[in-house]
């Protein structure tokens, strides 16, 4: 019976093709737009998740100068970081897998006839683990070298391509500013950061080394911390400002003149403001939904009057008021199921070329499409019940008289 | 032979609207058809016999008075059961033929069935035995479009006899066709009439389609104004 009446259903959608398609279109587009926008949204949102734990996991980086607020203008004087933190860090910081300096410059670097602006970090083995940076070839610094302030020098996947093409750059020399550095590792390729910026034309060098011949000063720009896997990274950032304050003597009535920066709470917030976004234009895609499904109770109330002859037959030969009401009702239903189908697949399409375009994940989600199926279903049936329930309540013998 | 007359009619009364407009369109009439019987209901419009027709298909009830159908009182039924009155024993044949458009003949007689909740097989056969009864072998599939009147007209009367009902109520049958097809149709209506014992209520404003009944009924400002049996039967 049930099958009857969707293959009727089915029948009367194809006998007023171009009508029963013009009804569709706002339901396609109403599902399309969702179904877009949302997998397009969790798809942005996996990416900046995924950018910000590249830079390592359970990151928290220190800086001088105190938190940057809204409003506020340069700040006159920084207190540099400086060996000190590092050392307090090191020895009284509990629940962490690693603490490492680093600081950065944009340098000119030269092999042979080829030459590229990379950047310079110095930093000890340390930095490594806080990023989660493995060396794919060669070795990492030893302790003398750190200690001693060697020059030598691990390379990004960039540097290694642009001057040795496929071939080991183990043991030669390149130029970094104006000192020779001597190669001894290849870091494992990172690619490019949510930022857009290469994360692998870089080179890493022994603290001591990149101060004393690089920099040509004793500052610590970033002290990176990574929280080990049981320690949640609000409470190690509660240790490391306890620390902080005491080696850079902050008393409590004055501010922080430094800041910790959690790359996890970022990373949380960001995805959290991205999927707020997504929401709501999944929302604002969603009262097209609705529109669609006005059109839909439209054309059932003009289908209705239509065979309204029609209805008076089925009635006097025997049908009840629940065979014309389900009659329509799925009739209704599965005009907008076929909307929401093929909504389904232009939205899925949509967000597949925009992945492509935006260069972020496809993240189409099973929950989004069955609730958008389950969705257009519904709304098929909500506005169909009303020129359903109107057909149903005819009066056959009215019916029957109806031209 | 006394059992129970098939249709009775005992003082019924219809009125629409209230007050000043109130249309009185029947007026306390009694009425009995026996089973097997074909009566031909005549009468000008706006004599009431449309709405007595109306009320013997089950399709309408009686404002006061009682209505007594297989020896059920059908006035008082809802609308969903005379809808299954209707179907199990009801047949119903429309002057305008009232198919439904682009559907197949044999899909179109199927439909009593299909509210009966007959199998799709056994729904097939019986529609396509029915058409053979009306003489429409190898016309199954054809629409009402492809079909003339004389043939849309047949399909109707095989949508009718589908479920071999008690009753067939024919409203005008042969009100669109010309008169050698209405001549067909009534001598198809005559045989289901004498073969099958099928008890046939037409209504009809020509006098040589009525002659085909045994009993002609004349309606007259919503009273019987005569009630006549054919004398050569005897």
């Amino acid at each position: 019976m049930i099958w009857e009446t969707v293959r009727l259903a089915l029948r009367s959608v194809r006998r007023n093709a171009l009508r029963s398609f013009l009804t569709l279109l706002g339901i396609v587009i109403g599902v399309a737009a969702v179904i877009a926008m949302l997998t397009i949204g969790s798809g942005t949102t996996e990416k900046v998740k995924a950018d910000i734990s590249q830079l390592g996991s359970n990151l928290l980086i220190v800086r001088a100068g105190r938190p940057a607020a809204p409003g506020s203008g340069p700040q006159q004087t920084i207190r540099q970081l400086g060996d000190k933190e590092v050392a307090a860090l090191t020895a009284h910081l509990e629940g962490v897998r690693a603490v490492s300096p680093a600081s950065q410059k944009q340098v000119r670097v030269v092999f042979g006839t080829e030459s590229l602006t990379s950047s310079i970090t110095g930093t000890d083995n340390a930095y490594l683990d806080a990023r989660d940076w493995k060396v794919a070839s060669g070795r990492p610094f030893s302790e003398s070298e750190v200690r001693g302030g060697v020059n030598v020098c691990l390379i990004g996947e960039t540097l290694r391509q642009q001057f040795f093409g496929a071939g080991d750059p183990d043991g030669a020399a390149i130029r970094v500013g104006r000192v020779s550095c001597k190669v001894i590792g290849r870091l494992e390729p990172k690619g490019y950061s949510g930022f857009g910026q290469d994360q692998d034309n870089v080179v890493l060098m022994p603290l001591q080394a990149f101060q004393r011949r690089i920099a040509g000063n004793r500052d610590i720009d970033n002290i990176y911390v990574a929280a080990d896997d049981v320690t949640p990274t609000s409470v190690v950032q509660t240790r490391i400002e306890d620390i902080m304050r005491d080696v850079r003597r902050v008393t409590a009535d004055r501010e922080d003149d430094f800041s910790v920066r959690d790359m996890t709470q970022i990373a949380d917030a960001m995805a959290s403001a991205t999927a707020t976004m997504t929401g709501m234009l999944g929302a604002v895609a969603g009262v097209s939904l609705l529109v669609g499904g006005i059109g839909i109770m439209n054309i059932m109330l003009v289908s209705v009057t239509e065979r309204t002859r029609e209805i008076g037959i089925r009635l006097a030969i025997g049908a009840h008021e629940k065979h014309i009401l389900i009659q329509f009702l799925v009739e209704a239903t599965v005009l907008s199921l076929l909307g929401g189908l093929i909504g389904i697949a232009i939205g899925l399409t949509l967000a597949g070329v925009a992945s492509l375009a935006l260069s972020i994940p496809f993240a189409p989600s099973l929950a989004v499409v069955l609730l958008a199926v389950g969705f257009s279903a519904l709304i098929g049936m909500v506005f169909g019940f009303f020129p359903a329930l109107r057909g149903a309540r005819l009066d056959p013998i009215e019916a029957l008289r109806h031209e | 032979m006394t059992t129970a007359p098939l249709i009775l009619f005992d003082k019924v009364w219809k009125t629409y609207g209230q007050g000043e407009a109130e249309v009185r369109a029947l007026a306390g009439i009694d009425i009995a058809i026996a089973q097997g019987e074909f009566v031909a209901i005549m009468g000008p419009s706006g004599s009431g016999k449309s709405t007595a027709m109306n009320i013997i298909g089950c399709l309408d009830t009686p404002t006061s008075g009682r209505y007594a159908f297989m020896g059920t009182d059908a006035g008082r039924l809802d609308r969903n059961r005379r809808a299954v009155l209707r179907n199990l024993y009801i047949g119903f044949v429309f002057q305008g033929y009232n198919l439904l458009p682009r559907t197949t003949a044999v899909e179109n007689v199927e439909l009593p069935l299909i509210y009966r909740g007959a199998a799709a097989h056994e729904r097939r056969a019986l529609a396509m035995q029915a058409l053979a009864e009306v003489g429409l072998e190898g016309r199954e599939h054809h629409t009402p479009a492809e079909l003339s009147g004389g043939q849309q007209q047949r399909v109707a009367i095989a949508r009718a006899i589908v479920t071999r009902p008690t009753l067939l109520v024919a409203d005008e049958p042969t009100g669109n066709l010309d008169t050698a097809r209405s001549h067909e149709i009534m001598e198809l209506l005559t045989r289901l009439n004498e073969e099958a014992g099928l008890t046939i209520v037409m209504v009809t404003h020509e006098a040589d389609i009525a002659a085909y009944a045994g009993r002609t009924i004349a309606f007259r400002d919503g009273h019987v104004a005569s009630d006549t049996r054919k004398l050569e039967a005897a």
